[in-house]
């Protein structure tokens, strides 16, 4: 689950105040809102790489606010999938079960069972110089997979891919979720894209979040 | 009616004129070493050639620019790598200041920077009881540690703002993904920034190089030009303008020159094959 009560949060001359919502356990969150309106920097909060001055963070049911960014469990996809340039496939997949010392059986038997899952087996020695915007993705979904977090946050993780690629990704996205049990945080412009992948959906308008029917 | 085609006029003087600019630049420059060549060769048979290269002096001279640069150069690194970062990443109280005194040493004329060591090191602190000089044994100021500091002092000045500009461009992003995976803040530097900064260290590294072997007035001033002792290419130069063997300057420049070539060409030849190993498949 990810709760969020009253969150108050400011970035330079931007704020955000009394920010509420919930997305229960195992549910697919969406939220939506215009450029500008803060749903990045809400996802950044609960992610915590960006400083609360005010309200709660709940993941799991327990008190993240002042949590440390690693201490969360939390898994990052971001836009445009921001891999590590110098690190292989097999790199990034291995990467947070290595910072989170899983013995190497455990980490080649992940890496392995997510390469398949995700159709990227035969990329895995390779970086991500050439590697196509759907590839990318399926990458970025993997690494942030691998160390089994409890909530995924996704931050327009589909936006620059083209129709084929975005409608296969939708598919992928929700069945890795789904098959993981993880509540998760999708932010996105199109209200298709919310539809098809959703299970609620949030709107930010005004600095507030509304619950919105899907 | 309709109105006459439009018809773009010639790219011609736009071209012309930044080739022309760019190409005098050049000209400058080759046109210098062309110079130094040329006045070599007219004016220094091989015998002195030969002879000034096996001169003991020299070869002192030589080997002691190498080790200072390197260790200047290594030094710079290591300095401008965190300084770099925190000027890059942060936002604090001061910072526009800080950054402003970091250039000082790069618009500050060089016998200032070198007189200012000095006085640091041999009239510092301001209350009484033993220079900085005295506390370390006497052995620094007009020895081979104040050729190292005077060359260090200007070009970490360079390192820092290449390191800054270098992970200007390097997107915050990745970290904060390394962070999520469970890295805390000196692992997903290390693992993340650092390699993904690997080009903009070895310029940094490479600057810090030649501009320690470029370096003149600080070392005159903080480690003199004592033969033997203290003596670095840049001030063989000197000595040999002062004593009026300019033959000697001119092979000595020559050499300077050649060096710095082999430096740079062995670094971006070294940078290339890294690069292709770090990037690609």
């Amino acid at each position: 689950m990810i709760r969020v009560e009253n969150l108050n949060v400011r970035a330079g001359d931007f704020r955000l105040s009394d920010v509420s919502f919930t997305i229960p356990t195992g549910q697919y969150g969406v939220l939506m809102g215009k450029t500008g309106s803060g749903k990045t920097t809400i996802l950044e909060a609960v992610c915590g790489l960006k400083d609360v001055t005010g309200g709660r963070i709940y993941l799991g049911g327990f008190d993240m606010t002042n949590a440390r960014t690693g201490d969360r469990g939390i898994g990052f996809v971001p836009q445009e999938a921001t891999l590590f340039s110098t690190m292989t496939v097999r790199g990034h997949l291995s990467f947070g079960p290595k910072v989170r010392r899983w013995s190497k059986a455990e980490i080649a038997e992940r890496v392995g069972e997510l390469a398949e899952v995700l159709g990227i087996t035969d990329l895995l020695d390779r970086k991500p110089f050439g590697l196509s915007g759907g590839e990318r993705q399926r990458v970025s979904l993997g690494r942030a997979l691998a160390p089994r977090p409890q909530v995924l946050c996704l931050d327009e993780p589909l936006s620059a891919l083209d129709e084929a690629t975005h409608r296969e990704m939708i598919d992928l996205i929700r069945k890795m979720v789904k098959s993981h049990g993880i509540t998760a945080l999708h932010i996105t412009h199109s209200m298709s894209e919310a539809r098809e992948i959703g299970d609620c959906l949030l709107r930010i308008d005004d600095g507030a979040v509304h619950p919105v029917e899907l | 009616m309709q109105p006459a085609p439009h018809k773009v006029r010639s790219d011609f003087p736009f071209y012309s004129a930044i080739l022309g600019i760019a190409g005098l630049y050049l000209f400058l420059i080759v046109g210098m070493l062309a110079a130094d060549l040329w006045y070599a060769v007219a004016n220094v048979s091989m015998e002195e050639f030969r002879e000034l290269l096996t001169n003991e002096d020299i070869q002192s001279s030589v080997r002691l620019t190498l080790i200072s640069c390197t260790i200047s150069a290594i030094l710079s690194v290591l300095v401008a790598i965190p300084a770099g970062y925190i000027l890059s990443r942060y936002q604090f109280f001061g910072k526009t200041l800080i950054d402003a005194v970091l250039d000082i040493p790069i618009v500050l004329p060089p016998l200032v920077v070198g007189l200012s060591l000095l006085i640091l090191f041999n009239k510092m602190p301001p209350w009484s009881g033993p220079s900085f000089e005295e506390m370390l044994g006497g052995n620094f100021t007009y020895n081979v540690p104040a050729v190292i500091l005077a060359q260090f002092t200007v070009a970490c000045a360079f390192a820092v703002r290449t390191m800054r500009n270098t992970f200007d461009q390097i997107s915050p992003r990745a970290e904060q993904v390394a962070l999520t995976l469970g890295c805390n803040r000196g692992r997903a530097f290390f693992s993340i920034v650092v390699p993904e900064a690997w080009r903009g260290i070895s310029t940094a590294g490479t600057l810090a190089w030649t501009r320690a072997m470029g370096e003149f007035g600080p070392i005159l001033v903080f480690a003199g030009a004592i033969r033997g002792k203290t003596e670095v290419l840049s001030s063989s130069v000197f000595l040999e303008i002062s004593i009026g063997n300019l033959e000697g300057a001119v092979i000595v420049s020559i050499l300077m020159v050649t060096i710095a070539i082999i430096v740079l060409v062995a670094v971006r030849f070294w940078d290339k094959g890294n690069r292709e190993q770090f990037y690609h498949d």
